[in-house]
């Protein structure tokens, strides 16, 4: 079905491709999750009158993770390219394109944490402390299971925003099915395989954002639910 | 148990302290209510007791631990957990179901898995949860999520236990309810209870002592049938106005005069305690004195399970043998006094010609 609209040449280029996304999309989301959660977790508590408040350490972190986020894309890609070099070991190809990928992304993601943490209720961390939890216990036991939704849907749209940066990355030699669209659709004139790009990125998309919902409602408590329908 | 000192708090230099020097001491096994209006500071006082709030200046004793002094960390947390701590949103975990809300302070503590498991359904027995183990908070009702607070809160044994409003968000039965096993646990476990309320309902329900708070100072405190039968700040009174009738209708009220004139006769008031209650006092007035006495208000309450009498009475006719009432009414062990004069009923006098 799909060789009677593509050689088979292309499609082995678009499975490639699809690989190659998938891997920058996975080890990104899986790096900067390792970043940006302890981060998110960070401006939560040393936020103003939680119980780790650190005023200066909150503002310093809060800085950063705004010039980053302020920068656009495709500029912190070309910013970072000595970073990358130390840290790949090379500024092209798929391997390359993980380390702005992680950068551009665990800012949103430790921004998008820090609001579902925000939101869990102060009671329930005055109920810990009053239990005589320690810090880490509260964080560990309390703030992240109750703040897990939140985490989750949180965690959906940094996935999406990957998958639009990737294909970003991809002009500029990462690989993936930006490249692929850019390279073969646009350059070499063939419609058919920009369109195929973008069937597939959008049945990409599609999935993570269901995959997403689904796991978010199955930890969401909150709400109730009649057992008998699920 | 329980013992305050000259408990300060200043949030805010110029809006002034929110606790000025509140002195207070609970013995074991009591139930001591804390009644404020919004404001008055008594969550911020509760919340002194396991340093949730650390306090300005005075010094607080629970259970043998000296929170005010304790070092932040390890001796701090083991002295939090000798005190247990429900509150008025009941503060459950929407990620937890009732048993692992239980749970939670026992993880907290380190205790074993095995003893945990052993304890949960010990913990939802005594609140009369055991089928609801496995349900969501979200999937209780008010009155049973604040069960699950209860037992949360009792899951590590503690000394004392506080009560922030724990009943301001439930309906009036199932607030009945909750303090019905406040009352149960307190007598079973002797457990020491502190309760926050601004509802004289909820002390005159189970409170054994009560402190009334207004602006931060303790205004009046002790054995909660002292305080209702005797109020002696105008706070005390008015919180009692619903429930005991020191304070007369605004109808009844508006007759009264400070002054005896030609045209009036006193009207006192009659505290009955205890057995007293029960004394025939309206006929005796009409044997021994002659007098008709009228009714202008009255009420009987039971207080700690003891009877509180409170009437209003108009005297017509009873001239200078006022004093030799009074004195009849204290050899009866009431308490008796003047508190105004009323012009006599004349539309009753008329109806009285009539008729």
């Amino acid at each position: 079905m799909l060789s009677d609209l593509l050689p088979p040449a292309l499609v082995a280029l678009l499975l490639d491709s699809i690989l190659q996304t998938a891997t920058m999309v996975g080890v990104a989301a899986l790096l900067s999750t390792l970043v940006g959660l302890p981060l998110g977790v960070l401006l939560v508590v040393t936020g103003k009158g939680q119980f780790l408040e650190r005023p200066a350490l909150n503002r310093v972190i809060g800085t950063i993770v705004n010039l980053i986020r302020s920068t656009p894309f495709i500029i912190l890609m070309v910013a970072i390219i000595p970073l990358t070099r130390l840290l790949a070991g090379t500024t092209v190809g798929t391997a390359a394109a993980i380390v702005p990928l992680t950068i551009a992304i665990t800012p949103l993601y430790a921004r998008l944490t820090e609001a579902a943490m925000r939101e869990v209720d102060q009671s329930l961390i005055e109920a810990a402390q009053a239990m005589g939890a320690t810090p880490l216990q509260i964080i560990w036991k309390v703030l992240l299971p109750e703040a897990l939704p939140g985490i989750l849907a949180g965690q959906t749209v940094t996935l999406v925003s990957l998958v639009g940066y990737s294909a970003m990355a991809g002009t500029v030699g990462g690989g993936g099915l930006g490249d692929l669209g850019i390279r073969f659709g646009y350059q070499r004139f063939m419609p058919e395989v920009m369109v195929a790009v973008v069937i597939v990125l959008v049945v990409i998309v599609q999935s993570i954002q269901m995959a997403g919902d689904w796991a978010a409602r199955t930890v969401n408590h909150r709400v109730a639910r009649s057992r008998d329908r699920t | 148990m329980v013992r305050v000192e000259d408990l300060t708090m200043v949030y805010d230099e110029k809006a002034g302290p929110v606790l000025d020097k509140v002195s207070l001491s609970v013995s074991e096994g009591d139930i001591h209510g804390i009644i404020g209006r919004s404001g008055a500071g008594k969550s911020t006082l509760v919340r002194c007791l396991n340093r949730l709030v650390v306090p300005t200046s005075g010094r607080i004793e629970v259970s043998g631990h000296d929170i005010t002094t304790l070092s932040p960390g390890a001796t701090l947390r083991s002295a939090r957990r000798d005190i247990g701590m429900i509150f008025q949103h009941f503060s459950l975990m929407s990620s937890r179901t009732a048993a692992g809300n239980i749970a939670l302070p026992l993880e907290i503590a380190g205790v074993p898995k095995e003893e945990i498991r052993k304890r949960i359904p010990v913990l939802l027995d005594l609140v009369g949860l055991s089928n609801k183990a496995d349900a969501y908070p979200v999937e209780l009702s008010g009155g049973q999520k604040q069960r699950v607070g209860i037992a949360r809160a009792l899951a590590l044994d503690p000394k004392v236990l506080l009560s922030d409003e724990a009943t301001s968000a439930l309906d009036p039965e199932t607030t009945e309810q909750i303090l019905s096993l406040l009352k149960d646990i307190n007598r079973r476990l002797g457990l020491t209870i502190i309760l926050i309320t601004h509802e004289m309902d909820v002390v005159r329900a189970i409170a054994s002592h009560v402190t009334v708070l207004e602006h931060g100072r303790v205004v009046e405190s002790g054995p909660t049938f002292d305080v209702f039968a005797f109020p002696k700040s105008p706070v005390a009174r008015s919180f009692l106005s619903s429930i005991v009738a020191h304070e007369l209708p605004p109808q009844v009220a508006a007759r009264l005069q400070p002054e005896p004139s030609g045209e009036t006769a006193p009207v006192i008031r009659i505290i009955f305690t205890g057995d007293a209650a029960e004394e025939p006092v309206i006929a005796d007035l009409a044997v021994k004195f002659g007098i008709r006495a009228s009714i202008l208000h009255g009420r009987i309450d039971y207080i700690d399970e003891r009877p509180l009498g409170i009437l209003t009475l108009l005297l017509p006719e009873v001239g200078d043998r006022l004093p030799a009432v009074l004195a009849h009414l204290s050899s009866l062990g009431l308490h008796g006094e003047v508190i105004g004069h009323a012009v006599r009923s004349s539309a009753a006098g008329t109806r009285r010609a009539a008729s």
